[in-house]
């Protein structure tokens, strides 16, 4: 069983008729994900390759009765869009948006811990389930994301989009498939972390690994290693983090906006040492990713 | 966008924290006159957007307007870690005593604003943010107002007591107000003093939000902050061409074009791999010319102008096309762009593609495009490492 979504999610879009929306809900309609409504505010009465589309959620969901809301609205829109989706119940609201106002982010997530609403992103590609499920641009066309990703045992977390997709395809390649893959988003603050998301995979009885992909910046990687050594998962968890050379150069921006290294913090190389010392294997080399999960994997079922 | 310090502290003023008197200057002239104004000793501070200016020696005390005229001068003369300096804050020394720090910021492990407050000052921000020793820190629930009464709750947690705690109160609400009002990441007064009726705030760091510039129009107007690019070094002319190439054509993203000295064109992208394969482009030994972050499907124009603008310039005669497995950015699009940008040069495209591995929607179409140009198409099966490998062996 994934987590966060399966087969059964219904699914509304915030911003179902903006140009990125309409693909991505061509895409995931033929991929089988239940996208039953949509919300344009001033569009209401129309229809998106049949979803009927609403001036707002209350109204769609009236009709249409949903899991979770995938919002795909312009940033300076994208704090309303979402505290209608937390304010509507919806239980999870996966936001494709990038460059929302950090204010308005925190905003939002504090709404959402108060409401029990699970966050997506910002700044999020979305999240898939192969062969049952995915929300938002992930994977692009049904037909690229089935040869991207396969179903099976590794879960991958990632603080990049499109990295996401390379480390299915990678994993895919050497034969090993996915149970969930979820982007968090590339923005310094994220609804949904790797270390929250760590219990869950716990809890999941097809994932058999977990991949991360780190980036410098931030403090996530140091997060979940701290959460690792604190509570020794049963889940092996190999990682790469990329952009070393940023270490290099402090203060200049690279990547996503969380990305800036500020003095010693945040340094791909610190992210490595700690996710190291709490036992996690990191890859030097991305495409090492496969034959480590392959052995962390080995080795758990020995262990047992 | 880092605030230097006069623009800080019109956002402090504004919000009514008191703070020692001062004058905005740009000529030695200029800093003795606005010493002979506000009488006693005087600070003379370099206004440029970065710490670490008192131990680089760009904050002075003068004693008389003499001095300080004789301060400016030399402080203006040259820069100061990277930065020109132009203007000089005067200002009165405000009284000795001790000193305290105060901030607000974004935690995002809390994935909220923290604030922050020591009564000892010389505190490392960085490493205070997640708590440390001696600092007092409290959560902000963003779905309720930062009240005047939490600030004092903070207060008496670090230790203060009576009218002092009184004033922390209000002074830490003001700063909330600031960091919520203007989209700061950042505000910091460090030190604050207490002038025996209030405190004092000496010195203020401010961190603007760049996506949120747009909706502050009130801080040119009103308070004279004009926006600036925000890199740690100004941006070099290849980078501003990159830039204006981005801004002139809305399809697609070649974002966060920098300069290197190398002889290795990239074409590279998204965000995650860009710095992923510039990493692997470097261990394998190659020296890039520029790093940049290529996606969201550009049109064929685009990806033209950026090869060409790449192979103008000096020393670049290779280039190589590595994206991850992209979601939505056409194949055949960045061949045809890529080609055309190369035939223009009055190059040929073999001799300068050193690798092309873009994996994704049109695919096929992409390598037969370069395949009638005599360039392998490098598919899913070749990892990001092995495409910077072919990059960076294939010089001759």
């Amino acid at each position: 069983m994934p987590i966060l979504i399966d087969e059964t999610t219904r699914v509304v879009v915030q911003g179902i008729t903006g140009r990125e929306a309409t693909t991505f809900v061509r895409h995931s309609l033929d991929y089988g994900t239940r996208i039953v409504g949509g919300v344009t505010p001033g569009k209401g009465g129309s229809d998106v390759y049949g979803v009927p589309v609403y001036d707002g959620l209350a109204q769609a969901l009236a009709e249409h009765p949903a899991d979770a809301a995938v919002v795909s609205v312009p940033p300076s829109a994208a704090r309303e869009a979402a505290l209608e989706s937390i304010e509507c119940g919806l239980g999870l609201v996966v936001i494709v948006t990038e460059r929302i106002p950090r204010r308005d982010v925190a905003e939002v997530l504090a709404f959402a811990r108060r409401r029990g609403t699970r966050v997506i992103g910002p700044n999020s590609l979305g999240l898939i389930s192969p062969g049952k499920v995915k929300l938002g641009m992930i994977g692009g066309p049904a037909e690229d994301v089935r040869r991207a990703y396969v179903p099976g045992p590794v879960a991958i977390l990632s603080r990049s989009g499109g990295m996401t997709t390379e480390l299915a395809n990678l994993l895919s390649q050497a034969g090993l498939g996915q149970s969930t893959c979820v982007s968090i988003g590339g923005d310094p603050i994220v609804g949904t972390t790797f270390a929250d998301l760590l219990p869950l995979l716990e809890a999941d009885a097809e994932t058999k690994a977990i991949v991360i992909y780190g980036e410098p910046g931030g403090t996530q990687e140091e997060a979940l290693a701290e959460r690792v050594a604190r509570d020794r998962p049963r889940l092996p968890i190999v990682a790469f983090v990329g952009g070393k050379f940023v270490d290099r150069m402090p203060g200049q921006r690279f990547g996503h906006a969380a990305v800036l290294v500020e003095g010693d913090r945040g340094t791909a190389a610190g992210k490595v040492r700690c996710l190291r010392d709490a036992g996690v294997l990191v890859a030097d080399e991305l495409a090492e990713v496969p034959s480590l999960v392959r052995r962390a994997m080995g080795a758990g079922r020995e262990a047992r | 966008m880092r605030l230097v310090e006069w623009e800080a502290k019109a956002l402090l003023r504004s919000a009514g924290i008191a703070l020692p008197r001062a004058e905005r200057v740009a000529t030695p002239e200029q800093a003795a006159e606005a010493a002979a104004k506000l009488g006693g000793p005087v600070v003379v501070k370099c206004q440029v957007p970065t710490g670490g200016r008192m131990k680089a020696g760009g904050i002075r005390f003068a004693d008389s307007p003499d001095e300080a005229s004789g301060i400016a001068a030399d402080l203006l003369s040259r820069p100061l870690l990277g930065h020109e300096v132009t203007e000089l804050l005067v200002e009165e020394r405000a009284p000795g005593g001790s000193e305290a720090f105060a901030a607000v910021a974004y935690d995002a492990a809390e994935k909220a604003p923290v604030v922050l407050l020591s009564l000892s000052g010389g505190i490392d921000l960085e490493a205070s943010i997640g708590g440390s020793l001696g600092l007092a820190r409290q959560v902000v629930d963003m779905t309720w107002p930062y009240s005047a009464y939490q600030g004092r709750e903070l207060a008496a947690r670090a230790g203060l007591a009576g009218a002092q705690l009184v004033a922390a109160g209000t002074l830490l609400q003001r700063l909330y107000g600031i960091f919520h009002e203007y989209d700061a990441t950042l505000v910091e007064v460090n030190p604050l003093v207490w002038s025996g009726k209030g405190f004092l705030a000496l010195d203020a760091h401010v961190e603007l939000e760049d996506e949120a510039l747009y909706r502050h129009p009130e801080l040119a107007a009103r308070l004279g902050i004009q926006p600036r690019s925000t890199q740690a070094r100004p941006p070099t002319p290849f980078e501003l061409a990159a830039a204006q190439i981005d801004a002139t054509d809305s399809r697609g993203v070649a974002g966060r074009m920098v300069e290197f000295d190398g002889y290795l064109g990239l074409l590279i992208g998204g965000g995650g791999a860009s710095l992923t394969v510039f990493d692997a482009i470097l261990a394998a030994g190659g020296r890039p010319a520029n790093y940049c972050e290529v996606g969201g499907n550009p049109s064929v124009r685009k990806v033209r102008a950026l090869t060409r603008l790449i192979l103008q310039k000096p020393g670049v005669r290779r280039l190589a096309v590595i994206m991850n497995v992209v979601s939505n950015t056409r194949v055949d699009l960045v061949a045809r762009g890529v080609i055309k940008g190369i035939v223009e040069e009055g190059l040929v495209p073999s001799e300068v593609v050193t690798v092309f591995r873009v994996p994704g929607a049109w695919e096929g179409e992409g390598a037969k495009i370069l395949e009638r140009y005599g360039i392998a198409y490098s598919d899913r099966t070749v990892s990001l490492d092995e495409a910077a490998g072919v990059a960076v062996a294939r010089r001759g």
